[in-house]
């Protein structure tokens, strides 16, 4: 059990190192997490000049508030939508560049790009995109007999925060496939040809069934990305409109506090946020770490 | 059960590599064939043609009657063994055995009597509801077996199946599929770079080297009459001493040794000798004598190995022997050659001089 062990002189040198990551958390994890638990539990008056303590009461208000509710269903289809088409898009993406052999590297590259690009570059991008008045796809839409209008049609502007917020995605998404398409073995694949299976059945009968540990990792990954990550894509596209059709909770936590200076609403609604991130992160360690083996 | 007949095959893979250079075979209705050969002498590219798992560059490959160049891997009827036995890793054994069936459209009765035959031929009916990583290598080289075996194909295609097993388990699984392959009666076509694998297991065997084949024949024929210097060197183990001409004509000693080494054929400027045809007791026969000072003696059990140094001249020689010669390293040793045991090559073309032996 002996191990080789560097040792230096003097106590503080170990706290000294640890220091500015402790400092780090502290200031910008803890610290806010710890105001935002206590100021869920206080009230104050619309001019801020009083504060009381009230207890769950923020929470109460908010589990009866339909808009919060909305919300909440509004997180969820968006979460999912962006989820299935940032990776399914990536999967492709990582299917069709792991059959090319010389090229392979040139397209990597290109396609992690977008991944480097803030959020909200990407959110002006796609509003550009897809402006009713002056952008490409809607003119295209047009053509095709679809008036597209995400100022006016919930649906479309839940689309186009979907799309926006997959599409940053899929660079982080199709490196992983990648990486997990390149770890099986290509004589599993060959075995799998002879024995009569044609590039679709093999894809799905061989391919896809050892894709699991990357895909479970990677559906964790992109539900918390699209529930807590995306604030820059819907400030910068729908700011949560039309008729909060696209106002996920990240986006009206934002809005209550910052905007409706509701802070103790805010700050439950960031507790409750913190409480489904704590939850997912177990789901991740505990549940899918163990269970998806073969 | 088919032939598989192979015409000029040539590969060049992309990027210039010549892996393949003209290879004419026939291999027969329900024969044994193995190549052997170095590695990257492209053994595997070889059988990957005729697996379909590589495009052929040039040439022409039959099974049975069809030509199948241009067929897919699973149209041409052959089932392959891999080195790394590629069990599909999320599926029970019985399911890997089934996979192949169900895609060729199976009864689900069918598909269950021909698993639980396999397995029952293989001795593997305990683990079909085990996942391949519950298995030890050699229960894993079973299931990639029985997966081959339960389509009842035209063809076994084995690409050095056994070289993932240790030593002892190498030799059973060796024997077992000797055996099965007997009673199946399955044209087979094994790849291996281990000599001794290749010698036990072939009906005839091919070795082949840097894409060409050096010499085709039964495996006692290869041994007995090597065609290359090639050959000679990479069959038998140890492997065959290869002595100057020159330096027989000067320093091999004995009454008869001028006569014998004039017999040998013209244009001969090398000589072959395996380490068993050298004798440590004179034979009857007319012979040839040649001194040496024992370097390292090798006891290996059953038998042993003498590593010497012929006399006046810095050339290292192999002798194998049975039993345990009571000799001491250092020491001054005669070895005895009769005519057959020499092997005629020339040094330039490396190939062997026709001869009477
Ligand atoms: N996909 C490929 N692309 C380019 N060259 C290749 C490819 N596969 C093999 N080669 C080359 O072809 C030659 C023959 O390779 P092959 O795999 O057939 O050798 P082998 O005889 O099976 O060797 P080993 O005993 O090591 O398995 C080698 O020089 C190798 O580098
Ligand atoms: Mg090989």
């Amino acid at each position: 059990m002996q191990t080789k062990r560097m040792t230096f002189p003097g106590r503080w040198l170990p706290y000294a190192l640890l220091a500015p990551q402790v400092i780090v958390t502290l200031i910008f994890f803890i610290w806010p997490s710890l105001q935002a638990l206590y100021m869920s539990l206080l009230r104050e008056d619309a001019f801020g000049l009083n504060t009381s303590f009230v207890g769950l009461a923020n929470f109460r208000r908010l589990f009866a508030d339909t808009y919060y509710l909305d919300s909440l269903s509004v997180t969820a289809v968006f979460a999912i939508g962006t989820t299935l088409l940032s990776m399914s898009a990536a999967l492709l993406l990582a299917t069709t560049v792991n059959r090319m052999l010389r090229s392979r590297n040139g397209y990597t590259t290109l396609l992690v790009w977008p991944y480097a690009i803030a959020p909200a570059i990407a959110g002006v991008l796609w509003w550009f995109i897809f402006n009713p008045s002056i952008g490409i796809v809607p003119y295209v839409l047009e053509m095709l007999g679809y008036r597209w209008n995400h100022r006016t049609s919930g649906t479309d502007a839940m689309a186009l925060v979907i799309i926006a917020a997959a599409w940053k995605q899929i660079a982080y998404n199709f490196l992983f496939f990648l990486a997990g398409l390149q770890s099986i073995p290509q004589s599993l694949i060959e075995a799998a040809a002879i024995d009569g299976a044609g590039p679709v059945k093999r894809f799905w009968t061989i391919v896809f069934p050892l894709l699991t540990p990357t895909t479970f990792f990677l559906m964790v990954v992109n539900v918390v990305y699209a529930m807590f990550d995306t604030f820059g894509v819907i400030h910068a596209t729908t700011q949560g409109g039309p008729a909060q059709a696209t106002n996920i909770l990240v986006y009206k936590v934002y809005a209550d506090g910052f905007v409706g200076l509701n802070l103790g609403s805010s700050a439950a609604q960031s507790v409750i946020l913190m409480a489904i991130v704590v939850a997912l992160t177990v789901v991740q360690f505990r549940f899918i770490e163990r269970r998806v083996n073969y | 059960m088919a032939s598989i007949r192979i015409e000029g095959l040539e590969k060049t893979y992309p990027g210039g590599v010549k892996a393949v250079k003209g290879i004419d075979l026939e291999v027969a209705d329900g024969e044994f064939v193995v190549l052997v050969g170095p590695s990257g002498c492209g053994k595997s590219t070889l059988l990957r043609m005729v697996a379909g798992l590589e495009t052929i560059s040039a040439g022409a490959l039959h099974i049975g009657e069809r030509r199948v160049n241009e067929l897919e891997p699973a149209q041409r009827d052959i089932a392959m063994v891999f080195q790394n036995y590629a069990l599909y890793p999320h599926m029970t054994v019985f399911d890997n055995l089934a996979y192949g069936l169900k895609n060729r459209g199976f009864k689900r009765d069918e598909i269950r009597r021909r698993v639980e035959a396999a397995a029952t031929m293989l001795e593997i009916e305990a683990f079909l509801p085990r996942k391949p990583r519950q298995l030890s290598g050699g229960q894993r080289q079973r299931v990639a077996m029985g997966r081959a075996l339960v389509r009842e194909p035209a063809a076994f295609l084995f690409d050095e199946p056994l070289s993932n097993l240790d030593a002892k388990l190498r030799v059973q699984m060796r024997v077992e599929i000797k055996k099965l392959q007997r009673r199946l009666k399955t044209t087979s076509l094994y790849v291996t770079h281990d000599q001794l694998e290749a010698m036990t297991l072939a009906d005839r065997l091919v070795v082949l080297n840097d894409g060409r084949i050096e010499q085709v024949g039964t495996p006692m024929e290869i041994y007995a009459r090597p065609a290359s210097l090639f050959v000679a060197t990479f069959i038998g183990s140890p492997a065959m001493n290869l002595i100057p001409l020159d330096y027989l004509h000067t320093n091999g000693g004995g009454d008869t040794a001028t006569a014998l080494l004039h017999d040998l054929p013209e244009g001969t400027d090398i000589v072959g000798i395996r380490p068993d045809d050298l004798h440590m007791r004179a034979p009857s026969e007319p012979h040839l004598v040649v001194e040496s000072t024992l370097e390292l003696f090798e006891a290996a059990g059953a038998e042993s190995h003498l590593y010497v140094c012929l006399a006046g001249s810095d050339q290292p020689t192999v002798i194998r022997t049975a039993g345990q010669p009571p000799v001491a390293e250092g020491e001054t040793l005669r070895f005895y050659v009769t005519r057959d045991a020499l092997h005629p090559f020339n040094r330039e073309s490396g190939k062997r001089i026709g001869d009477h032996g």
